[in-house]
């Protein structure tokens, strides 16, 4: 988000510093599965991930680099009967129109996607959705807002935010200090501990996501596969990439070691994902896993990002904790901070993830100090 | 994390688990086993003897002395001492483990998934070949020394009609002399190191001079059977093309002459390097190593790592050979048995101290004398490949430096993909760090290492988990 922001807010011809603790995208945004999905999203939120579609569909020309961004298709499975009813409702609303949802069921589904196994019962498919590499795009951002103009530092850890007169002040764990009218927050998993900092705590959980990715094969597999259901053991997502390797994810998390900034793989996850990789697509499973990762992620109780203006101080805005789906947004994110940043309002709806919502958790958190 | 617990453990309750089977494994085991515990002792290949003394698949019956040559005694006696430790220990071969987390290792054998809860776990690991890429490389036909000596120990069979040995360090001339010994033609042996680093490293190889003399043989006898030996040479690339494979290779001579010699295969290597992903994933804390230029576990001088109850062991930790790593294994049984508070002779562990000593500087005088050749990673074509599982090759690595400002390994990683495929950076990550830091003007230090990612090596898709009661049939 911070990458990103930063590239937007050059646009607007605003001045920018972009500081990171460690190196660009290595956490959250550089390691997640790459998924570019606007199906499934809270309705709320498919405003702001169809501009972000837009965003990626331009990236090449916007930021002068190849993210591997493909519009392969997107399928939501799910193995129950009662479940596609859910899938059609979704993609029946108003806010959905854009996406040109079709469900697939029975005979149609199995001859359209040969390759899913027979306990699936439905499927609604997204013919615009895609993926790409996240390896590659916040540091493509971040030399992109470089290029224009922003400064950019890496290793130079945020130690405290305050606001000074009419004036932030940033000072940083190597001795720096910046001076600023308006500071974004985008510090994803670590954003609440900056937010406390001006009295605005929110309830953010962190989570350590499970990937694994196969020795390289034939590149057949061109839609991105995700399991829609109630059951998070059951959650399990994969795609191929034109490379050959099919990346996997889902059916547990760890938690991160927020100390030493880590997230492990528990290996026994992988057993997890294999037997549900078994069940989903049977003819697929005779290859060789042959590395795993985690990253860290980070969610509210009620799995939006918070984003907008703080509800305290004047120049602050946030925008942080996205969970599982910030890689898509990141873009549209970025578009919409630095325009809200620098016009003061935005045309696209972020209402709903204000840091307001969680006045409440504030006021206790501060009685109980 | 179970490892706490170590000391209050009564040792008949304490899970000990040894990776490994090989000359430090072996001894490891032998000296709990003397001790009163039985430990669990998992290795990957079906039978036990490790890299050095692998034993041949049953069936095959070649004597002692042919396979091992000068070596025939030292592997009769740690077969022998394993095959009487058998009934008191808990051995599982054919099982790898590919996996950690604190308290618990993940195994695979045949196809069948299975945890192993440990107390203490002892990494034997050994080590594996240390590679430096040159162009061509990626064509059928070449292999790396070690790959090659294992063709011919366990399968009697070699990688071709017309061998040529490239690279540097004790097995560059120890392969080549199996390989005649086993009626190979030999094209050449082509050594990157030149003469006068053996000079200069003599009062360090002294220290073992048994081991210098049958170094010495070695070469005596390649040169006896006219196999045409070259010292300090500059691998240029290697000829051939994608559907024949290698047929040649073109080398720079110590005297700046362009030599080519005609092969169908060429065994490459550069000594050793140790396996350490299982004790990086367990967290364990590395150092870089300034003599052999490559980062290694940092453990005490009998085994003990940075992360609590566990312990490495013999080439895992650094490369110092087979002998070193019966002395190893037996000084980190000890250490194990001094943390639980059981008595250990200190008169075996200073023998053993003093032994390791020796090696130490033997292996010292090593390094100074088939140095890693750090330089020819700057000197690579951009179309040399340095990742041959991903095909990437070092014109893309270096843009990874250069475009994308990548000047740490793991960053490199992430932009390039090299070290990302099956082998997962285990033999191209040191030539890619040395690429990179090249590329970046910098030390090989600084640019980092590559981090472990499970699983240690490609891991099935169709490997499903035991259930309880379930076993393995071996
Ligand atoms: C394994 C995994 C799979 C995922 N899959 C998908 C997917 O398929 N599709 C999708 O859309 N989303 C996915 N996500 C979610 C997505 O990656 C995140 O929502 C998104 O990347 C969040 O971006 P961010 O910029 O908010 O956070 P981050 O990428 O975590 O960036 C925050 C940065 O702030 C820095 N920072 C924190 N504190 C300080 C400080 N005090 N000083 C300086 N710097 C600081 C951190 O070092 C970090 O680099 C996945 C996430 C994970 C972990």
């Amino acid at each position: 988000m911070g990458a990103a922001s930063a590239f937007f807010l050059r646009q607007h011809g605003r001045s920018v510093v972009l500081l990171e603790r460690d190196v660009i995208g290595q956490y959250a945004s550089g390691v997640n599965f790459g998924n570019v999905r606007r199906q499934g999203r809270f309705l709320g939120q498919l405003e702001l991930a169809n501009h972000s579609f837009a965003l990626w569909k331009r990236l090449p020309q916007l930021i002068d680099d190849d993210l591997e961004f493909i519009t392969s298709g997107h399928m939501r499975v799910c193995y129950r009967e009662d479940e596609i009813a859910e899938l059609e409702a979704y993609a029946a609303t108003p806010e959905a129109r854009e996406l040109d949802l079709r469900i697939y069921s029975g005979r149609e589904l199995h001859t359209r996607f040969p390759f899913l196994g027979p306990e699936v019962k439905g499927g609604s498919y997204a013919p615009h959705d895609g993926h790409a590499n996240p390896r590659l795009a916040a540091p493509a951002f971040a030399r992109a807002a470089r290029r224009a103009g922003a400064i950019v530092e890496e290793r130079c850890e945020v130690t405290s935010v305050e606001k000074v007169g009419g004036q932030f002040r940033v000072t940083t764990s190597n001795g720096r200090e910046y001076r600023a009218e308006q500071v974004l927050i985008t510090a994803g998993a670590w954003g609440e501990k900056l937010s406390a900092q001006f009295g605005e705590p929110v309830p953010l959980i962190t989570k350590g996501p499970q990937m694994s990715v196969t020795e390289p094969v034939p590149y057949v597999l061109k839609t991105v596969i995700g399991v829609y259901t109630k059951m998070p053991e059951e959650e399990l997502y994969f795609r191929q990439i034109p490379r050959g390797n099919i990346i996997i994810g889902g059916c547990s998390h760890t938690k991160p070691d927020m100390l030493n900034r880590r997230a492990h793989f528990d290996p026994r996850s992988l057993l997890k994902q294999l037997q549900q990789m078994r069940r989903l697509v049977p003819d697929m499973t005779n290859l060789n896993i042959i590395r795993t990762w985690s990253g860290i992620e980070s969610y509210l109780p009620d799995s939006l990002p918070i984003m907008g203006p703080s509800g305290k101080v004047e120049g602050l805005y946030y925008a942080f904790g996205f969970s599982g789906h910030g890689f898509q947004l990141g873009p549209g994110v970025g578009d919409v901070m630095a325009e809200l940043m620098s016009t003061g309002g935005t045309n696209t709806s972020i209402a709903p993830f204000g840091i307001g919502r969680f006045a409440d958790y504030t006021e206790q958190q501060r009685r109980a100090s | 994390m179970a490892t706490a617990r170590l000391k209050d453990l009564h040792k008949e309750a304490c899970r000990v688990v040894i990776v490994g089977a090989g000359p430090a494994g072996t001894r490891c085991a032998e000296a709990l086993v003397a001790a009163g515990i039985r430990p669990i002792l998992l290795d990957e290949n079906r039978r036990d003897g490790g890299q050095i003394y692998r034993r041949q698949p049953e069936g095959f019956s070649r004597d002692y002395a042919t396979l091992y040559g000068s070596e025939a005694d030292k592997a009769r006696a740690l077969h022998q001492t394993f095959d009487r430790l058998r009934g008191q220990i808990d051995y599982r071969p054919d099982t790898l483990v590919w996996g950690l987390t604190p308290g618990q290792l993940c195994c695979v054998s045949q196809g069948s998934h299975s945890t192993v809860e440990y107390d203490a776990l002892i990494l034997c690991t050994g080590a594996t070949d240390r590679i430096m890429p040159i162009e061509g490389w990626q064509l059928a036909g070449i292999y790396s020394l070690g790959g090659a000596q294992i063709a011919l120990k366990a399968q009697a069979v070699s990688i071709g009609r017309r061998v040529v040995f490239l690279g540097s360090g004790p097995l560059l001339y120890l392969v080549a002399s199996q390989y005649l010994k086993a009626g190979a033609k030999i094209a050449a042996v082509l050594d990157t190191s030149p003469l006068r680093r053996r000079i200069a490293a003599l009062p360090n190889l002294l220290a073992r001079p048994g081991v210098l003399f049958a170094g010495i043989k070695l070469l005596a006898q390649l040169q006896r059977a006219k196999v045409p030996v070259h010292f300090g040479v500059e691998p240029q690339r290697i000829l051939g093309d994608a559907s024949s494979g290698v047929c040649g290779v073109h080398v720079r001579t110590a005297a700046g002459d362009d030599l080519q010699v005609e092969c169908d295969a060429l065994a490459l290597g550069y000594h050793l390097r140790p396996e350490t992903q299982l004790a990086d994933l367990a967290g364990c804390r590395m150092r870089f190593h300034q003599v052999s230029q490559q980062w290694l576990l940092d453990t005490d001088e009998q085994g003990r790592t940075s992360v609590k109850g566990v312990y490495a062991s013999g080439d895992s930790t650094r490369i110092r050979g087979a002998d070193a790593a019966e002395h190893a294994g037996r000084l980190t049984a000890m250490a194990l048995l001094q943390d639980m508070r059981q008595p250990v002779s200190s008169e075996a562990l200073a023998l053993h101290r003093r032994a390791l000593a020796v090696m130490e500087q033997f292996s010292q005088g090593l390094y100074q004398a088939f140095p890693w050749p750090a330089a020819q990673a700057g000197a690579l074509p951009d179309e040399a490949i340095v990742c041959r599982c991903e095909m990437i090759s070092a014109g893309e690595l270096r843009a990874a430096v250069s475009e994308k400002g990548a000047s740490e390994v793991n960053r490199a990683k992430a932009f390039s993909r090299v070290g990302m495929g099956r082998c997962q950076g285990r033999y191209c990550s040191q030539a890619g760090a040395e690429v990179i830091a090249a590329a970046a003007g910098v030390d090989v230090e600084l640019v980092g290492r590559q981090r472990g990612q499970a699983p240690v090596k490609p891991l099935s898709m169709l490997t499903e988990e035991l259930k309880p009661g379930e076993e393995v049939a071996l």
